[in-house]
């Protein structure tokens, strides 16, 4: 019995020993709202960030062991949920760096309480909140969305360049859908359209009625739903065309999805971040191969978040979480040699050879001195009961 | 604008439309949701917090026997799929509250447990049978309605009667007040005149005495829990087919049916009505901006320029909430007299 214990002690020990001189295991966190509001959108957000650490472990190219994905749950819309998620993946797993949080409120408040005093760097695929540009983040949160700021005056422009000069406006009550109304609104009106009401709606509802009457008692026949396709957005959408109120739409980002577009007619439109069309492309092949929606919404934003941790570790010589804060604008912007999504491996090996990155990625990364993503939009309109893409607006 | 400025048949429209029809098929999917809380609470006395994700459950069960239905072709044109698909699904949710008051509730009951033990007991209930629901159906919204959406549509309706102002009414919601009045008769003619209604009724009145007269408790227990699986269904599924089915919105429709329970009288059938119509007319009517309906009503002088609304939607959440405090204040057991279980 004793001799047993002792091979398997020995083993053990030489099976450690052994992963260790191949390569230790390296934590990195993916902390997305798993359930909650976004949960319809995650599928294809989780599988592009697991796609990018598939396709940097599998080239080998990566130093500093085989990365492992540490998931946790955000819930989107329960900060302190999103909190205790990453505080855990920090003081437990030791993760180098973290890919997330989603909804712009839970990612205000990680922020503020897990990031900026423990020092690691997290980057979010889809808070597009406005306020998050001006929030105290040390240096530390970065995102590969753009910001509500842009979406907000591209929704406007593209609202008044088809003529739709009035409308009314409802947006989801939480950091996203003010964030965006406002940005919206303020354009809008000031490119002379008419918002004939505004009025937020909570998401979750058990009833959208009364929203819908109230909404349409401004005499607008155009409605621009900001807010979620899964949950307050679908319910406005159902409501409004059960009662006829309203007859065209406009979409923020979080609407576009089959969702919505199985349930309105054709014509309506929205927008949704989006690289120009031989990147969309690109991303849209290497997703398929990697078994992926890549038309998901965020998915290309999710693959590029994680693939700047990668990059920015590669770069910084270790995993240390500092290091890693000090690389990932020098990976993520000009100048360098440019890789684009499915090129991990090379680029990779190009940082370890002392080669400058321009990582250019799925969605066209270019971070501006804030650590948000310029980003591109995309007008896609209802046709035939699908979104489809009409034009990349810069 | 017709040139006539006072204009009542319009009005009346628009407030049917936007007001009165939508009120009216939400107040009946509440009013059934609440009648399966009222009779747990009356029988097995807890108040049971898992009755959104119960209602999540059976609709499960509906949408995934109809879709099989609908790919062998066992449809009938006209008839939303889902409603063939109750009778079987009402089978699977039957045998699965049985088993959960087996496995779960039985227990509490035996050993007399209080009745916060039992709400407390509900709340893992709905936690699994949430989980299970979103581990088979998946977490995504989704629409399982098929057949005619609209018995007619606005567009109808205006082409019918040339009236400015057209009124929708949607197969859903027809079905939704048809079914929740016959459910409730038979409920109502089931507890007065049937030999096991009459026994139900006294054993949630006065448990030993009616354990004394000869009254079989599993027997009550097992009947009521087959109710709640026919108002739990066939709510869930009415529910879906007018506003489409996504399991957080199920889980979180818990907070009006237990404020409609509450405000009613809870233990109180009648008041569980009263109380969901309450809760539905008052959200909606409180919210409504009367701007449109004032301007046919009134004429053109005193036609109003801003909105006219009392509260803004943002905070129609509240508004039952603030009836429910209302009433509490003043007749603290409901509308209809419902009964506050003491524990011994």
């Amino acid at each position: 019995m004793k001799s047993y214990l002792k091979t398997t002690a020995g083993f053990v020990l030489s099976a450690t020993m052994a992963t260790a001189s191949f390569g230790a295991t390296v934590n990195v966190g993916e902390l997305q709202g798993f359930t909650g509001p976004l949960e319809s959108m995650i599928g294809p957000m989780s599988g592009g960030a697991n796609l990018a650490v598939t396709e940097a472990n599998a080239s080998g190219n990566y130093l500093y062991g085989t990365i492992n994905v540490v998931q946790g749950d955000s819930v989107c819309i329960d900060p302190a949920v999103a909190i205790a998620q990453a505080e855990k993946m920090i003081n437990d797993d030791n993760v180098m760096a973290i890919m997330g949080p989603n909804c712009s409120g839970n990612t205000g408040a990680v922020i503020t309480n897990v990031l900026v005093p423990n020092g690691v760097v997290a980057i979010s695929p889809s808070a597009t909140s406005p306020a998050l540009t001006t929030l105290e983040d040390g240096g530390w949160f970065f995102r590969t969305a753009p910001s509500d700021a842009r979406q907000g005056p591209v929704l406007a422009s593209i609202a008044i360049s088809r003529g739709q000069t009035d409308m009314a406006v409802t947006f989801s009550n939480s950091d996203y859908g003010k964030g965006l109304a406002d940005a919206f609104v303020t354009a809008y009106e000031a490119a002379g359209g008419t918002v004939t009401v505004m009025a937020g709606h909570d998401d979750d509802k058990a009833d959208y009625s009364a929203d819908v009457a109230a909404l349409s008692a401004g005499g607008s026949a155009t409605l621009a739903v900001l807010g979620y396709a899964n949950t307050g957005g679908r319910g406005i959408i159902a409501a409004s065309e059960d009662t006829g109120a309203f007859t065209d739409y406009v979409f923020g980002d979080g609407m576009i999805s089959e969702l919505t577009s199985g349930a309105v007619a054709d014509g309506s439109w929205g927008t949704m971040p989006s690289p120009d069309e031989a990147l969309g492309a690109n991303w849209v092949a290497v997703a398929a191969a990697g078994d992926v929606d890549g038309s998901g919404v965020f998915s290309a934003e999710a693959y590029d978040a994680m693939a700047l941790i990668i990059l920015a570790s590669q770069a910084a010589g270790s995993t240390d979480r500092a290091a890693i804060q000090a690389e990932v604008m020098n990976v993520a912007n000009a100048p360098g040699n440019k890789c684009s999504a499915g090129d991990l491996g090379t680029c990779l090996k190009w940082i370890s050879g002392g080669l400058p990155v321009d990582y250019v990625g799925a969605t066209g990364v270019e971070l501006d001195a804030g650590g948000t993503a310029n980003g591109s939009y995309a007008e896609r309109e209802v046709i035939g009961g699908v979104f489809t893409n009409v034009k990349i607006h810069q | 604008m017709t040139s006539e400025s006072i204009d009542i048949i319009n009005a009346f429209a628009l407030l049917t439309n936007f007001v009165i029809l939508p009120a009216l098929s939400y107040g009946s999917q509440l009013a059934l949701g609440a009648l399966a809380v009222t009779l747990v609470y009356s029988i097995l006395r807890f108040s049971n917090f898992a009755q959104g994700d119960s209602m999540a459950f059976g609709t499960m069960l509906v949408i995934l026997i109809s879709s099989y239905m609908i790919s062998r072709g066992w449809t009938i044109t006209g008839v939303p799929t889902a409603l063939l698909a109750i009778p079987m699904a009402l089978i699977g949710m039957s045998i699965y509250l049985l088993t959960m008051d087996r496995l779960v509730y039985r227990h509490y009951r035996r050993i007399k447990a209080k009745s916060i033990v039992g709400i407390s007991a509900s709340i893992g209930v709905m936690f699994v049978t949430g989980g299970i629901v979103r581990f088979i159906l998946g977490a995504s919204a989704q629409r399982f309605g098929d057949g005619e959406r609209f018995i007619f549509s606005v567009r109808e309706f205006k082409a019918y009667t040339g009236l400015e102002q057209g009124i929708a009414l949607k197969t859903s919601q027809f079905l939704t007040v048809t079914i929740a009045l016959l459910l409730v008769s038979f409920l109502f003619y089931f507890l007065q005149k049937t030999k096991t209604g009459k026994a139900m009724r006294a054993y949630s009145d006065n448990k030993e005495l009616a354990l004394l007269s000869g009254i079989d408790p599993d027997k009550v227990v097992q009947i009521t829990w087959l109710l709640v699986a026919l108002f739990t269904t066939i709510a869930g599924t009415l529910y879906g087919l007018d506003k489409g089915f996504a399991p957080q919105q199920y889980h979180l429709l818990l907070l009006p049916i237990f404020a409609s329970v509450i405000v009613g009288g809870i233990g109180s059938p009648i008041g569980a009505i009263a109380g969901a119509f309450l809760v539905a007319f008052s959200e909606i009517f409180l919210t409504y901006a009367y701007k449109k309906f004032l301007i046919y009503l009134l004429p053109l002088s005193m036609h109003p320029t801003s909105l006219v609304q009392l509260i803004g939607t943002e905070y129609k959440y509240a508004i039952s909430f603030v009836i429910l405090v209302i009433v509490l204040l003043i007749k603290p057991t409901g509308l209809f007299k419902g009964k506050v279980i003491v524990d011994e």
